[in-house]
């Protein structure tokens, strides 16, 4: 296999996890937690990278999930408390615990290859470096094994609990009421999104694992209506923005993980401008339709009022509005056959425009 | 009037609050509140903001550990009987721009009968389709939510506790926000629920209303002001009591 193919792939596993469980933080307003959960998981990456020579990588990402959970349990018992807010329990939890992780690596971690530098960025590139060897047998990547299983992991929470993510999210009292933990639920989450952290840290890195959870979900998020084709959209962005993001980097010769998650602000950005229903372009077509359609309706009926017979200046004074306007809404009018100017600065009510104006008054929308 | 009730009691009570008191933090919320609600009644649920209304709620459904006292729901703790009852949450409790629409939000009210790992097929959505046409909103099923009217999204939410079929509902302030002809509908639905044999509990903010829509009141002021029939207990004495001074409201209640 081709050491492209291997890190476009590597790229692919991490980006797959991220989306899916990305899009339930989103949709919780727990994105910071998410951001949180991959710096408080430094100390367990540590503690992995010292078992990880005898205990495989299955049990260290278990190990490791374990300091997301506590994360997300101790941000809970101090907003409990009732003294702090959340934002500041998240602020406290994982600065502390992130603070643990570089006294980790700084005490006895210095002497070995693990330093900060790579625990926050990653380095995708040597993935095709690292073989996982098991007695004298080349099993392939290492990468593919942790990420196939990290994978693997989100895909099945996120089938089997489908139904149990989409209630506890929406609505958790009802969740609660009918006795589909809302609770279980969120540690279930937090311990996926824990475990997908840690597996992906060696390939991203801590900081831009967030972009991979945080930034697919939100674009999705402005295309579509339905929880189903969001998760779906989100995966299909990670993906997208895996791949292109290797062969920018490739062609550019700059960071690969830094080129993947500028695409994937890069397709945010886009949405945001360009989505049909939520994007700011259509909003603002929408908007300025409406200003025109509503300044229209509104220069017929007062012509309506003045007589049907009034001159540019009148209306100008009468409907309080600049010069600019009146003379735009004029035009419109005219274009559409529903005044005429008889003569310079004069300005009647066609047929069809008194129509328009003494007809029932259209709501504005 | 008459304070010993003349009815017998029933084997289980819908929902009967024994002695509780609930805090938070050193606050208590709710003092030693005991009652007891018969089946097939619509009950409204009254008090001032922070007379602990809705922490009774929470209490009920076992969301709330009390200090003292217990609740049970015919006869069982609730989490024993989850199946029996029906619950409306304040409608601003929840996102209404979450990506789904409205059939797929009265299917949430089939979940607690699939339970864990099930998924909802054909019959949950024919069933949840029965439910929105009940409220008059079979043609929105497909509508986002976040593209229904207040009114229109209160009645999703008495949809899906619809097709939870449950014995007892507790409603949390179902009139909130929504306009003459919905409060009418929603009333309708309620009345409905009761006639199918159902007990009805409605945290409720308007006062005035209250003769006209319900059976019982409760009137909460941390303690219990009072618990009976509506033309017995919801007096000038006992609301004033509760609200504290003068209120106007019950110029025509006595």
């Amino acid at each position: 296999m081709s050491p492209d193919l291997i890190v476009v792939v590597t790229a692919v596993l991490v980006a797959v996890p991220c989306a899916l469980l990305g899009t339930f933080l989103v949709l919780r307003q727990m994105s910071m937690m998410g951001d949180a959960i991959s710096h408080a998981v430094l100390p367990g990456i540590v503690v992995a990278f010292f078992l990880s020579e005898s205990l495989g990588p299955i049990t260290s990402l278990l190990g490791a999930g374990a300091f997301g959970l506590l994360t997300a349990a101790l941000v809970e018992a101090l907003k409990n408390t009732g003294r702090v807010k959340e934002d500041a329990s998240i602020g406290i939890v994982f600065t502390a615990l992130f603070a643990l992780g570089v006294f980790l690596i700084s005490r006895f971690a210095s002497d070995v290859h693990l330093d900060l530098q790579h625990v926050l960025y990653g380095e995708i590139a040597f993935s095709p470096l690292n073989a996982l060897i098991v007695g004298s047998v080349n099993l392939g990547p290492r990468s593919f094994w942790t990420m196939g299983i990290v994978t693997a992991m989100a895909l099945v929470v996120v089938l089997l609990l489908y139904k149990e993510l989409k209630i506890a999210t929406f609505d958790a009292g009802l969740a609660a009421a009918v006795g589909l933990s809302p609770a279980l639920v969120h540690y279930l989450l937090m311990g996926a999104v824990s475990v997908t952290t840690v597996g992906a840290f060696d390939s991203v890195g801590a900081v831009l694992v967030v972009a991979f959870l945080i930034a697919p979900p939100a674009t999705a998020y402005l295309l579509t209506d339905k929880l189903a084709r969001m998760l779906a959209l989100s995966t299909l962005l990670g993906v997208a923005s895996a791949v292109l993001g290797y062969y920018l980097a490739a062609s550019m010769d700059v960071a690969i993980a830094g080129m993947m998650a500028v695409v994937a602000g890069g397709f945010f950005s886009l949405a945001l401008l360009l989505s049909p229903s939520r994007g700011l372009v259509a909003n603002s077509l929408r908007h300025r339709r409406n200003r025109r359609s509503f300044s229209r309706k509104l220069l017929l009926a007062r012509l309506e009022a003045l007589g049907n017979r009034t001159t540019e200046a009148e209306l100008c004074e009468n409907l309080g509005w600049e010069a600019g306007r009146v003379s735009r809404a004029l035009a419109d009018a005219l274009r559409g056959g529903l005044v005429l100017k008889p003569a310079a600065g004069e300005v009647t009510l066609t047929r069809k425009g008194r129509e328009a104006a003494t007809g029932p008054q259209a709501p504005v929308r | 009037m008459r304070l010993v009730k003349t009815e017998a009691p029933p084997a289980a009570s819908p929902l009967e609050v024994s002695g509780v008191t609930a805090a938070y933090g050193s606050e208590p919320v709710l003092w030693d509140v005991s009652f007891r609600v018969p089946e097939g009644q619509l009950v409204a649920v009254v008090g001032p903001n922070g007379a602990g209304k809705t922490t009774l709620l929470k209490v009920v459904m076992g969301l709330m550990e009390p200090a003292a006292g217990r609740a049970t729901v015919f006869g069982k703790p609730f989490s024993k009987a989850r199946q029996l009852v029906g619950y409306v949450p304040q409608r601003g409790s929840v996102d209404w721009d979450f990506p789904t629409d409205a059939l797929d939000v009265v299917q949430m009210g089939l979940y607690g009968k699939l339970g864990w790992f099930r998924r909802p097929g054909r019959r949950e959505r024919e069933k949840a389709m029965e439910c929105l046409e009940k409220v008059g909103m079979a043609e929105f099923a497909g509508r986002q939510i976040s593209q229904l009217s207040g009114g229109q999204q209160q009645r999703i939410f008495l949809a899906r506790a619809l097709a939870q079929e449950a014995r007892l509902y507790l409603t949390d302030e179902p009139f909130a926000g929504v306009d003459y002809k919905t409060e009418q509908a929603i009333v309708e639905l309620l009345r409905d629920l009761k006639a199918a044999g159902g007990t009805v509990v409605v945290v409720h903010h308007d006062l005035a209303t209250v003769p006209d829509y319900f059976d019982r009141v409760v009137i909460l002021n941390r303690r219990l002001v009072a618990e009976g029939p509506v033309e017995e207990v919801f007096t000038r004495e006992n609301v004033s009591d509760a609200y504290g001074g003068a209120v106007s409201y019950l110029a025509g209640a006595e």
